[in-house]
């Protein structure tokens, strides 16, 4: 990890707008207030390859209230919602 | 002695190619497409090694991990893991990787080593990956993971050759002894861990160049913009509607000539009586009419094909799916539903993505409410006939734009059928997550498209020459016999089975603008939709006599008011008229209660719309 990322704050992947891009910090999926428990929301997501260390970057927002977002993340393109991104920390 | 048949799985995650690699080696013709979530059932195919081993390969829906979490994945799993009962385990797993996005599929055949399977790592979509110059170490990548690997172009003449002559070196050399299965579901730990392992492997093996598609970028920046992308998708199926009616015209006008013709000609040629009415009414003027209708039917088939190979699909359900979610559905839920424009069929089968039951669910309810390809007969005809083909701005085809409007209601219909389920019977909803990958776009393969085309042609007309033949060997026996009284002046057909039934009908359907002739068509009509359009006109053929040589339109356009053609209309909009979706809806809920309320439902929405549009058409002075 570059000192570049160490200074930027913390934040979720949930509320990043278009064109954030960053590195996975880690997952936290308390109180997201997604459907699914917590640990398969968990599962999920590193299924799709969000795990530590991965680079995101937010390319595509929808037009309901920004919702959901396509998101890079390495070398696929993935399209979530942001309630389930929220519990991707980024920065 | 000869080797027993061997028994090979095609797995790995979603549209990394095992359904064009399974094609590729039984020369089997399964559905291919550009999105996640093709292939939803199992399907076996046969093929022979160069060295004459006698294989078997299983396709298998496309997944992550060996969890299960939706009925597609179980589907996967039980295979792999022989839990489907007297199952034989699969002797050799093809793990198939998208070569150009590997870290899924590693992670995936990490998970796949525990099962104990003999396994060979299958790099697809090699072209691809040499294209934009990813280079991959195959030699350190067997040695860190332990397993053969090979690459493979499965849409190429050729492309399998290496994996072929792999698998006839593995399969001579295969233990006898199965190897011990340790494989349970992965903590979240492990995954992660899994994951981690997966990635130092690939960055040891893999070379890549950071250089995503730009083609796939450049799109998207339009396709996926918040306002300019919804106006594509718009404009994507205005412009469908519109070719369904105006591009179809040329080629469905040579088909009526045609059968045209051939009436003449049988008139010409035999002698009155049944046999001539037999042709001419039932199956000219009755499975003739249906058959017309084919170069409709290809149109709506090549814009939803080429979308699904092009990689739009994806991209369409991202953009709808908080508007779905605002009726209460689930976001994987918007491609069966698109792919119910085809049919409800497959669309209710690709429900099978869905992981919660009760959004499954409710898909399945309301896909029967898009407008399938079978309708698309009995719009036409009512349109052609009562609607005038003039031009509306200019350069909108009235005729199309009624059309787009049905289109419109059915989704529309769907929407609040899903919203009111929401409302009433799910009380304690919370919005299903919605994750979904979005794969680079391709150009379509002309190859794919012809074969998707020609099977669906192939089937339409297989349907005519079973189904609505029988049915229509059935309307036109009731509509001829029994045969009127001898020196009796009233038509012949009034004295027919057909005319007691319709009428005894008609006093249920008179509300809705129905007449006796109506009520018969529907009937069979509940086998297929387009039976009605046959069914219509064989009971007018005969009932005109030998002087209706006119086009069944033109026999509508004199028979019906223009409020009984628009009840007719809204009835079709709604009304379960298929009895094969019925069958498929009770085998995928597993229950015949849901068949039922899917039914009476359907069937309450249609009377309730066909009653509106009648009595509103008649006060507006169009009865
Ligand atoms: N260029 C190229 N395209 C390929 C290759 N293999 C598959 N494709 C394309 O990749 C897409 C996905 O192929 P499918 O065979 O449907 O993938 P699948 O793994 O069966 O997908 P699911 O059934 O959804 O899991 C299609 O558009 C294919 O035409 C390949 O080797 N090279
Ligand atoms: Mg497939």
């Amino acid at each position: 990890m570059t000192d570049h990322d160490e200074k930027r704050p913390h934040m979720p992947l949930g509320l990043a707008l278009r064109g954030y891009t960053g590195v996975i910090q880690h997952l936290s999926t308390k109180d997201t207030g997604s459907a699914l428990s917590d640990i398969e929301l968990e599962s999920r997501l590193i299924e799709l390859g969000f795990v530590e260390g991965a680079r995101v970057e937010v390319l595509h927002e929808g037009l309901v209230g920004r919702d959901p977002i396509a998101v890079r993340v390495d070398s696929i393109t993935i399209a979530v919602r942001r309630r389930e991104a929220m519990a991707i920390i980024v920065a | 002695m000869e080797a027993p048949l061997l028994h090979l799985a095609l797995v790995g995650t979603p549209n990394s190619g095992k359904t064009s690699l399974f094609n590729a080696l039984t020369g089997s013709r399964q559905k291919v497409a550009n999105y996640p979530g093709v292939t939803v059932e199992r399907k076996e195919g046969f093929f022979v090694t160069p060295l004459g081993r006698q294989v078997s390969v299983v396709d298998l829906p496309g997944t992550y991990s060996l969890r299960g979490r939706s009925p597609d994945e179980e589907i996967t799993r039980d295979f792999v893991l022989g839990k489907a009962s007297g199952e034989i385990v699969p002797d050799l797993v093809l793990c198939v990787a998208d070569s150009t996005n590997l870290r899924l599929t590693i992670r995936l055949l990490l998970e796949l080593k525990r099962t104990g399977r003999p396994m060979i790592l299958v790099l697809n979509m090699f072209d691809i990956a040499s294209r934009r110059g990813i280079t991959v170490d195959v030699e350190r990548l067997v040695k860190e993971l332990g397993v053969p690997v090979v690459t493979s172009i499965a849409v190429r003449k050729g492309g399998t050759a290496d994996l072929l002559a792999l698998t006839d070196e593995i399969s001579a050399k295969l233990a006898a002894e199965p190897q011990e299965n340790s494989w349970r579901a992965l903590s979240v730990s492990e995954l992660r861990a899994t994951q981690r392992e997966a990635d130092r492997i690939i960055a040891d093996c893999v070379s890549l160049p950071a250089r995503p598609d730009t083609w796939t970028a450049r799109i998207d920046a339009v396709v996926l913009h918040p306002v300019g992308g919804l106006i594509v998708l718009a404009l994507i199926l205005f412009v469908m509607f519109q070719a369904v009616f105006a591009w179809a015209q040329p080629a469905m006008d040579l088909l009526k000539s045609g059968f045209d013709a051939l009436g003449e000609l049988v008139k010409a040629t035999l002698p009155d009586g049944l046999l001539q009415s037999f042709l001419q009414d039932g199956v000219i003027s009755g499975v003739g009419s249906v058959i017309v209708f084919l170069p409709q039917i290809i149109l709506i088939f090549l814009f939803i094909l080429l979308l699904e190979d092009f990689g739009y699909m994806a991209r369409a359900a991202f953009l709808m799916d908080r508007i779905m979610g605002g009726a209460g559905l689930h976001g994987r839920a918007f491609i069966p539903l698109l792919s119910s424009f085809a049919c409800a069929i497959p669309g209710i089968m690709a429900t099978r993505v869905i992981d919660n039951k009760r959004d499954r669910l409710t898909t399945i309810l309301i896909a029967p409410l898009m407008t399938c390809s079978a309708r698309i007969p009995v719009y036409t005809l009512i349109i052609s006939a009562f609607i005038p083909a003039k031009d509306v701005w200019g350069f909108i085809n009235l005729q199309g734009l009624v059309m787009f409007g049905l289109y419109v209601t059915g989704i529309v219909s769907a929407l609040a059928v899903s919203f009111v389920i929401k409302f009433f019977m799910i009380r304690d909803y919370a919005p299903a997550p919605f994750m979904l990958e979005l794969p680079d776009y391709k150009l379509p393969r002309l190859k794919s498209i012809a074969i998707g085309i020609y099977t669906r042609a192939k089937m339409f007309l297989q349907r005519a020459g079973t189904t609505i033949f029988s049915m229509m060997v059935l309307i036109w026996f009731l509509a001829s016999f029994p045969q009127p009284p001898a020196g009796s002046t009233e038509p012949a057909i009034d004295f027919s089975l057909a005319a007691i039934i319709g009428k005894a009908l008609e006093p249920l359907l008179a509300p809705v603008g129905f007449n006796w002739q109506i009520a018969v068509a529907l009937i069979p009509g509940m086998a297929a939709r387009e039976v009605a359009v046959a069914a219509l006109g064989t009971v007018y053929s005969i009932e005109g006599g030998k002087e209706a040589a006119e086009q069944i339109g033109q026999v509508l356009a004199t028979k019906w008011s223009l409020a009984t053609a628009l009840s007719m209309l809204a009835w079709y909009i709604f009304a379960p008229q298929c009895a094969s979706t019925l069958a498929v809806i009770r085998r995928e809920t597993g229950s015949w209660g849901w068949m039922a309320v899917t039914f009476t439902y359907m069937l309450v929405l249609a009377y309730a719309a066909s009653l509106v549009t009648y009595n509103v058409a008649v006060a507006l002075g169009a009865g």
